[in-house]
């Protein structure tokens, strides 16, 4: 398995962490009431298509990326800075 | 405690030689993390170039010769080897000294590559690493940062603790690609 990391370009597996779904980008608000926190901390779901992932490029240069990725073909679709602009 | 002797990070573990190629630890001079601040890099690269004669590497990029070079460590991350950094940086940029934190030693000879490829999950031959060129890699399982630095040699950085693995994965890689020669 090869991804493209945004900055050094495509590499192995191997340098990259695997952290979760990337619905930690998108931290509800404090006040946002239990419901959404328990979303936010206990449910995930599990795809049977495309899902956006959080890698994190240790054995490189560590960024952290966000993937999209299909769990059927394995196809990597995208792969972007999690910080949004590069730097 | 004022007995304490200074020593390199590779001091009694190198050089070595094996076959053509040869690896020799490097004095870096200081080593100073430099990571400009939001929206600053532009200004940062001016100031850089003033005062130390080189402007912020691209990623995957360095600049520089040896005595003064300046290296892309990460997203927004330079790493500059050699000069103290000058004042005027610290407008710009978050400077870190990491003097004696690094190993740096210099890997060079005919088949440099060869010992690499077996270490390094990065094509590093000539066609696709040229020098000027750098990568933050792994070196079998440390974390490194890799530059070539001339037609058949290679900077090599890891962090000082593993000093000692890393000459001896080079040390085992060198002795394998002797032996098929």
């Amino acid at each position: 398995m090869r991804i493209t990391c945004p900055y050094c370009g495509e590499r192995d597996r191997r340098e990259f962490y695997y952290r979760g779904a990337a619905v930690d980008l998108d931290r509800p608000a404090p006040d946002a009431g239990p419901d959404a926190w328990d979303d936010f901390v206990y449910l995930r779901d599990n795809p049977a298509g495309e899902t956006r992932d959080l890698w994190y490029h240790e054995g490189g240069c560590g960024a952290w990326i966000v993937v999209t990725r299909n769990t059927l073909t394995h196809e990597i679709s995208a792969t972007e800075p999690a910080s949004g602009g590069k730097r | 405690m004022d007995k304490l002797i200074a020593q390199t990070p590779c001091d009694g573990l190198l050089p070595l030689t094996i076959g053509a190629v040869s690896v020799t630890e490097v004095a870096p001079g200081a080593i100073h993390a430099v990571s400009a601040f939001q929206g600053q890099a532009k200004s940062l690269s001016e100031a850089m170039k003033a005062a130390h004669g080189m402007v912020l590497p691209a990623p995957n990029r360095a600049a520089g010769k040896s005595g003064a070079r300046a290296v892309w460590f990460g997203p927004g991350q330079v790493m500059l080897i050699g000069p103290t950094p000058d004042p005027s940086l610290s407008a710009h940029a978050a400077v870190v000294d990491q003097s004696d934190a690094w190993a740096v030693v210099r890997l060079e000879g005919d088949g440099a590559e060869d010992v690499l490829a077996r270490l390094v999950p990065v094509d590093l031959r000539p066609q696709h690493f040229k020098r000027g060129h750098t990568a933050r890699t792994l070196l079998f399982h440390m974390n490194a940062s890799i530059t070539r630095v001339g037609e058949k040699a290679f900077q090599i950085m890891v962090f000082r603790s593993m000093a000692k693995s890393l000459v001896h994965d080079l040390k085992r890689a060198m002795e394998g690609v002797a032996a098929r020669r």
